[in-house]
C-alpha cells in the first residue's frame, strides 16, 4: 500500500501519470484528478437519471398508462432511483468533493491510500454501465430501488441479479472511500493542526465515512442473501420457503436510512465552507456544528424502522423510532439556525454559489418539516408510500444535496480550472432550477395526501391537472441543465481567468495556484488554523509558507 | 407574533386533505393541522430570515470590507437547541396521544385485555392501527365487531366475511360499526389504503396483519394498493362501500351462504 507523502516532504515525486486532459481517463493517483473524475462521471449519470425522470413525468401527464409498457415503467423508476442515489449523489458529495478538498484541508499532499482511491473510483463506471446495459440486454430490475422481497424474487431474475451486483460494486467503492477519508482525516492531518481547527467539511466527511463503514456492509450482506434467494432458491427472505420479508426491510433500511445522511451530511459540510467565504464572516457556532454532525451520525443509525411503520412492526418499535427520528430534527435545526446566523450581519456577495446555498436552506427546511411529520406514526400511516413521501425525499436529496452540488461547482470551479463561470448564466441556471424544482415537487405533497400512491403508472383522473403542473416543473428542470452545461464547457475554454484565489478565501485549497500543482503546493504547505477567520485580525494566524517550513521541521 | 398567528392561520385554514370518512379521520386531521401550523411558522420564519439577510446584508458596490467577526453566541445556541427540542418533544407526546386515540397502542395491551369476546390474535399478528376502537361504544350500546378476512394478490383484493361465508371483491361495511380485518397476502407485499379513512397497513405474505376502523360517512371510497407489487400495481384498486345498517344487512343477507340463525 502506497502511503501518501508526508506533509513535510518538499521533494516533487516522479511524474508517472499522464498529463493534460488524458489524465482524467487514466488510473491517476492524484486526489484532485480522482475528484474531478467522480464529479464528471457522476454528472453524466445524473443526466441519464434525469432522462429517466423525464420518462416518468411524461408517463404521468395522463392518468392512463400510455407512454411506456407497465413493466418498463417499473424498470425506469428502479433505474432512476438507483442511478440518482448510488451513481450521482453519493459519489459526488463524498467522492468528488471529498477527494478534491480533504487532503487540502488536513494539509496533506494526497489521500492516505491513493491506489485504493483510484480503485474505488474505477469501480463506479463499470457498475453504472452494467446497471444501465441490463435494461437493453435482459431487462432491468423492476422492484424499485428498495428491492423488497418477495417482489424482487418473483420478477425476472437476470435484471435483479445485475442490479444487486452493481449495487454491491458501488457499495464497495463507497466503503473504500469511507476508509480512505477516515484514515486521511485522522492520520494525515498535520501534527500541529487540531481536530477542532479543521474546516467543517472534514467533520462532515468524518461523520459520513463512519456511517458508510458501519452501515454499507449490512446492505452488502443483505443483498448477497437476496441473491442467494433468487439464484439458489434459498429461503432467507422468501415466505414461500419460510423466510421473513420484514427482516429484509430491517436490514435494508439499516443501511438505507443512514444513506440519506451519507447524501446530506457532506452537503451540510460543503455549505458550511461556502457560506463564510461569500458572507465574509466566520461560520457561526463552529463547536455546536461539530457536535450536531456527530449527533446526527449517532441518531441516524437508530431510526431506520420509520420506513416500516405500515409494515409488520410492533407498537413499541413504532414509538421508539418515532421519537428517535423526531429528535434528529434538533441537531439538524441547530445547523440551519447557525447558517442563517452566518448570513446575518455579513457582507453577502449575491452570486450563483450563495443563491444555490440559500436555495438549499429553504428547500431543505421544507423537506425537514415534512420529515418530522412523517416520523409521527399516526401521520405516516396515511401518507406512507404516497407522493407525499416522493415530494419529501426529493426536497431532501434534490432540494438539499443537488442544490449544494451546484453551489459547490460555482464555488470551486475557479479552483478546478483557473477560470470563472459566467455569473449571469449561473443566475439563470439557479432561477430555472429553483422554480422548476418547486413547481415539480411542491404539488406532489397534495397528490400524496389526497390519494395518489407512489410508483404507479396510472392514477385517478382527478389528479391529472396537478400531475401536469408537476411535469411542467420537471421540464423546466430539464431545461435548466442546458445553461449549466454550456457554462461549464464554455468557461473551461474561454472563461475569465480567475487568479489563484478569486473569493479571497482563507481555507488552504485557495492558498495555492488554480488549478493546483500535482502535490497541491509548491514548497511547504500553508498551515490554516483559522479557516473561518474573516473580519478579524486572526487571519494572520494562517501563516505564510515560509513561516511554516520552519514550524514543521520538527 | 404575526408570524405565529399567520402560521397557525395557514395550518388551520388551508385544507389539503380529502374527505373525512372514518373515526380516525378527524383525529388525524387535528394532528395534521397542528403539524402544518408548526411547519408553516418554521418555514416562513426561516425563509423570511434568509431572504431578509440576502437583501439587507448584500454586498454594496465598492464595499470590500469583511462582515462582523461573530463566531458564535452561547445563549443563542442554547435557545435554538432548546426550542426545537421542546417542540419536537411536544410533537412526539402529542402524536403519541393521537396514536393512542386512534387505537394504535392497543395491540400492545392485547395480552391483558380481551375485547368483547374478540379473540386476541397470536403474537405473530402485528400492525394495525385502529384496533383500539374495538369495544368502544359512543352510542352507549355494545358493538359487535365485524370480522373480515382480506386476501391480497397480484393485482386484486378479496374480502371474505366468515360470518356469512361471503367472498366479495368490494368491501361492504355498515356505517358506524367497527370492522376488524385480518389481512394476508398470497404473493408479494401489498398495502391496504383508504385515503378517506387515513389508514394504511401493509399486507404481507407469511405474516398476517390486522387493521380495524369505523367508517362514519356513507359513500364509496377507493381502496388503493400502496406498495409496489408488480406491473399492474397502479391498477390494483378496489372500493369500500360504506352504507347504512339496513342497506348493509340487505347486501349481507342476499350474499350470505349461511342462513341466519
Amino acid at each position: 500500500m502506497t502511503l501518501a507523502f508526508p506533509p513535510s516532504n518538499n521533494e516533487p515525486t516522479e511524474k508517472l501519470q499522464p498529463t493534460g486532459w488524458l489524465r482524467y481517463l487514466s488510473f491517476s493517483l492524484d486526489h484532485k484528478v480522482i475528484g474531478i473524475q467522480y464529479l464528471v462521471c457522476g454528472f453524466i449519470f445524473y443526466l441519464i437519471g434525469g432522462v429517466l425522470a423525464g420518462i416518468i413525468r411524461i408517463e404521468l401527464t395522463s392518468p392512463i398508462s400510455d407512454f411506456i409498457a407497465r413493466d418498463v415503467y417499473n424498470q425506469v423508476l428502479t433505474l432512476h432511483g438507483t442511478i440518482m442515489i448510488f451513481l450521482w449523489i453519493v459519489p459526488v458529495v463524498n467522492g468528488a468533493f471529498g477527494n478534491y478538498l480533504i487532503p487540502f484541508y488536513v494539509g496533506a499532499r494526497d489521500m492516505a491510500f491513493p491506489r485504493l482511491n483510484a480503485v474505488a473510483f474505477w469501480m463506479i463506471p463499470p457498475a453504472g454501465l452494467m446497471l444501465i446495459s441490463s435494461y437493453f440486454i435482459t431487462g432491468a430490475a423492476q422492484s424499485g430501488w428498495t428491492a423488497y422481497p418477495p417482489l424482487s424474487i418473483n420478477t425476472p431474475a437476470a435484471g435483479q441479479i445485475i442490479w444487486i451486483l452493481s449495487v454491491l460494486l458501488l457499495g464497495g467503492s463507497s466503503i473504500f472511500g469511507g476508509i480512505n477519508f477516515i484514515a486521511t482525516i485522522l492520520k494525515l492531518r498535520r501534527p500541529s493542526l487540531k481536530l477542532m481547527q479543521l474546516p467543517m467539511y472534514c467533520w462532515a466527511m468524518l461523520g459520513t465515512s463512519i456511517l458508510v463503514v458501519l452501515s454499507t456492509p449490512v446492505l452488502a450482506g443483505t443483498l448477497i442473501l437476496l441473491s442467494f434467494d433468487i439464484v439458489a432458491h434459498t429461503g432467507f427472505f422468501n415466505p414461500a420457503l419460510g423466510g421473513n420479508v420484514i427482516v429484509y426491510q430491517h436490514l435494508f433500511w439499516f443501511y438505507s436510512h443512514p444513506a440519506v445522511y451519507i447524501m446530506v451530511l457532506p452537503a451540510f459540510g460543503l455549505v458550511s465552507e461556502i457560506l463564510p467565504v461569500h458572507c465574509r464572516k466566520p461560520l457561526f457556532g463552529y463547536v455546536t456544528m461539530v457536535y450536531s454532525i456527530m449527533a446526527i451520525v449517532v441518531l441516524g443509525l437508530v431510526v431506520w424502522a420509520h420506513h416500516m411503520f405500515t409494515s409488520g412492526t410492533p407498537p413499541w418499535m413504532r414509538l421508539f423510532f418515532t421519537i428517535a427520528t423526531a429528535f434528529i430534527a434538533v441537531p439538524t435545526g441547530i445547523k440551519f439556525f447557525n447558517w442563517v446566523a452566518t448570513l446575518w450581519g455579513g457582507k453577502i456577495s449575491i452570486n450563483s454559489a450563495i443563491l444555490f446555498s440559500c436555495g438549499f436552506i429553504v428547500n431543505f427546511v421544507l423537506g425537514g418539516i415534512t420529515g418530522v411529520a412523517l416520523a409521527q406514526v399516526p401521520f405516516d400511516v396515511h401518507v406512507h408510500d404516497t407522493y407525499f413521501v416522493v415530494a419529501h425525499f426529493h426536497y431532501i436529496v434534490y432540494g438539499g444535496s443537488v442544490f449544494v452540488i451546484f453551489s459547490s461547482v460555482y464555488h470551486w470551479y475557479p479552483k478546478f480550472t483557473g477560470r470563472m463561470l459566467d455569473e449571469n448564466i449561473g443566475r439563470i441556471h439557479f432561477f430555472l432550477t429553483f422554480v422548476g424544482f418547486n413547481l415539480c415537487f411542491a404539488p406532489q405533497h397534495w397528490l400524496g395526501l389526497n390519494g395518489m400512491p407512489r410508483r404507479v403508472a396510472e392514477y385517478d383522473p382527478q389528479f391529472a391537472f396537478v400531475n401536469q403542473i408537476s411535469s411542467a416543473g420537471a421540464l423546466i428542470m430539464a431545461i435548466s441543465t442546458l445553461p449549466f452545461i454550456w457554462n461549464v464547457v464554455h468557461s473551461a475554454l474561454k472563461g475569465k481567468v480567475s487568479g489563484d484565489n478569486p473569493w479571497n478565501a482563507l481555507t488552504s485549497e485557495w492558498l495555492t495556484s488554480s488549478p493546483p500543482p500535482v502535490e497541491n503546493w509548491i514548497g511547504a504547505a500553508p498551515l490554516v488554523k483559522e479557516p473561518y477567520g474573516y473580519g478579524s485580525s486572526k487571519k494572520s494566524v494562517n501563516l505564510s509558507p515560509k513561516e511554516i517550513s520552519t514550524e514543521e521541521k520538527e | 407574533m404575526a408570524l405565529i398567528i399567520g402560521g397557525i392561520w395557514i395550518g388551520q385554514n388551508v385544507n389539503l386533505l380529502p374527505a373525512e370518512a372514518s373515526k380516525n379521520s378527524p383525529i388525524y386531521d387535528e394532528l395534521f393541522k397542528t403539524l402544518f401550523s408548526i411547519g408553516a411558522i418554521l418555514f416562513i420564519g426561516i425563509t423570511g430570515l434568509v431572504i431578509f439577510s440576502l437583501v439587507i446584508f448584500r454586498r454594496r458596490n465598492g464595499d470590500i470590507e469583511d462582515g462582523i467577526p461573530l463566531e458564535g453566541n452561547i445563549s443563542l445556541e442554547i435557545f435554538w437547541t432548546a426550542v426545537p427540542a421542546i417542540v419536537v418533544l411536544f410533537v412526539g407526546i402529542y402524536s403519541y396521544d393521537i396514536y393512542d386515540r386512534m387505537g394504535g397502542m392497543q395491540p400492545l395491551m392485547a395480552g391483558d385485555h380481551d375485547h368483547q369476546g374478540h379473540t386476541v390474535q397470536s403474537n405473530r399478528v402485528w400492525g394495525g392501527i385502529g384496533s383500539g376502537t374495538i369495544g368502544e361504544n359512543s352510542l352507549g350500546r355494545k358493538i359487535s365487531p365485524l370480522d373480515v378476512e382480506v386476501t391480497a394478490m397480484q393485482f386484486a383484493f378479496l374480502f371474505h366475511y366468515p360470518k356469512g361465508d361471503i367472498i366479495s371483491g368490494e368491501l361492504h361495511v355498515p356505517v358506524g360499526e367497527t370492522i376488524n380485518m385480518t389481512m394476508e397476502s398470497k404473493d408479494v407485499i401489498h398495502a391496504f389504503w383508504v385515503p378517506e379513512f387515513r389508514l394504511k397497513q401493509d399486507i404481507i405474505p407469511g405474516q398476517p396483519t390486522v387493521l380495524s376502523f369505523t367508517a362514519t360517512k356513507e359513500g364509496r371510497y377507493p381502496i388503493i394498493c400502496a406498495e409496489l407489487c408488480g406491473p399492474y400495481h397502479g391498477g390494483m384498486r378496489s372500493t369500500v362501500v360504506v352504507e347504512d345498517t339496513k342497506a348493509y344487512s340487505e347486501w349481507f343477507n342476499k350474499n350470505s351462504k349461511i342462513s341466519e340463525v
